[in-house]
């Protein structure tokens, strides 16, 4: 339920709103209206439910994606991400 | 202590658990509540209890969405599907919590439109593809979730999707700790604040904790480390007789939290008078139900939704085990009639839920160990 997946903003849709996100080499697309100022290209954030809800260096990316190993949500959480519809028209 | 190896550092690990070791009074006995469901989850998975003095007993808390939530809210949202041959929508934990007819996958299989998404932006994408058709949107979470609701009817009002709704069923975790330093049969001595709710709320909504209750709040990260720390950190108040709220979670989490989702939130959410809690009962001003200028796209206001109440199977004492009155265990039904395949009360649902995280690694493995 509050599963937080770490990805890494690798380009921002031009009006906003969206950004692409690379986690374990899979790129979906997220929404980054709830981080002010954006995020840019780099930059990783935490992902909840489509949405980037906080930024994070990369060594805590590292470090939540240990632990969604260990929790044995590692599974689940490339499933969640693969499951945002919203991106594609 | 099977999961040492797999620990980042062991050795730090061993001196946090040596440190917690020195700092306790062996002659008190500590209660400490982790607020979160996932902290719930990582406690009982990586076994801290074996790393933990007798004395110190971790109490768990009521941060589990599924798990609080009423079995009427399920029945209510699932009306909608006869009622209003609506397409219902909700997030995978909400799939298997059991309602008076059936979970919604059991409805599912049964025929009924009911789909899993993984983001409220995923439901109102259905109902733009699906412009004949209601959807609804069963919403739940706390203030980690809320906002992702809110933005998503911002969208949905901007863009004027007339057949989309949602259910709101988000609650707010500062009442229900409140609710919980009232109780007269909860004694505890401090507590561990929730990580990701807290990377939205910030820090300072627990000041109250600390100050009219004179109880530590250590908010954690959730590794096993995050967590040792943090009771670290807690029994050092409490042996120096402080009580304030401190952070271990580091930067995530800002003392006024994330003012972009906490605008969104104010903007689309307002305070129900009061709402039903499992276990917990009625607290007030503890839920989200959106604003008026929102009711195009409320659920509630939409459609003639009864206020059903239905109580918990007789014999399931999920109650007692939300409010840490009675261990998972120690529950009637626990292992016997309810188990993760087959839940009977929402605490055996979801891997945050008190009864599943304890069923998976500490029934499992005893289980292992008596075959």
């Amino acid at each position: 339920m509050c599963l937080a997946i770490p990805g890494q903003i690798v380009g921002v849709a031009p009006e906003g709103h969206l950004a692409t996100v690379e986690v374990s080499k899979v790129r979906r697309t997220i929404n980054i209206d709830l981080l002010d100022p954006a995020p840019s290209a780099g930059e990783w954030v935490l992902i909840h439910v489509g949405f980037a809800m906080s930024r994070i260096s990369s060594e805590e990316a590292a470090e939540q994606l240990r632990l969604l190993a260990m929790l044995g949500e590692d599974a689940q959480a490339m499933a969640e991400l693969d499951g945002y519809e919203f991106g594609s028209s | 202590m099977k999961y040492v190896d797999e620990f980042r550092d062991p050795r730090l690990i061993k001196q946090a658990s040596d440190e917690i070791k020195r700092l306790i009074d062996p002659s008190r006995h500590y209660r400490i509540m982790e607020v979160c469901g996932g902290h719930t989850h990582a406690i009982y998975r990586f076994a801290l209890a074996d790393l933990l003095p007798p004395n110190i007993e971790l109490v768990h808390g009521p941060g589990c969405p599924v798990c609080v939530l009423p079995m009427g809210r399920i029945d209510a949202g699932l009306s909608l599907v006869e009622e209003q041959h609506a397409i219902f929508t909700t997030f995978g934990d909400v799939m298997r919590v059991p309602g008076r007819h059936g979970s919604p996958i059991e409805r599912q299989a049964r025929g009924a439109d009911i789909r899993m998404v993984y983001s409220p932006l995923d439901a109102l994408k259905l109902a733009r593809d699906n412009p004949e058709r209601q959807v609804v949107f069963f919403a739940i979470g706390f203030e980690t979730t809320a906002p992702s609701t809110a933005l998503t009817l911002k969208r949905a009002q901007e863009a004027a999707i007339a057949n989309f709704s949602v259910f709101s069923n988000h609650v707010t975790i500062v009442p229900a700790i409140r609710a919980i330093l009232d109780s007269p049969d909860m004694r505890l001595d401090a507590f561990i604040g929730p990580g990701h709710v807290s990377t939205v709320i910030g820090a300072r909504p627990y000041a109250f904790i600390a100050r009219d209750y004179q109880k530590p709040v250590v908010i954690s990260g959730f590794e096993p480390l995050d967590l040792l720390q943090s009771i670290v950190m807690i029994l050092r108040q409490l042996r120096d007789g402080r009580a304030d709220v401190e952070n271990q979670y580091g930067r995530t989490v800002p003392w006024d939290g994330n003012l972009p989702a906490l605008r969104v939130l104010a903007d689309v959410f307002e305070l129900r008078p009061f709402f039903e809690w499992r276990g917990l009962g009625f607290i007030s001003q503890s839920a989200l139900k959106l604003r008026s200028e929102y009711a195009p796209w409320d659920a509630e206001a939409r459609f003639d939704m009864a206020a059903v109440q239905v109580t918990d199977p007789k014999a399931a004492q999920c109650g007692e085990v939300l409010k840490g009155v009675l261990k998972p265990h120690q529950c009637k039904l626990f292992a016997r009639e309810c188990t993760p395949e087959r839940p009977v009360g929402a605490l055996m649902v979801s891997s945050e839920g008190a009864c599943a995280a304890y069923y998976n690694y500490v029934h499992r493995r005893d289980m292992a160990a008596s075959a």
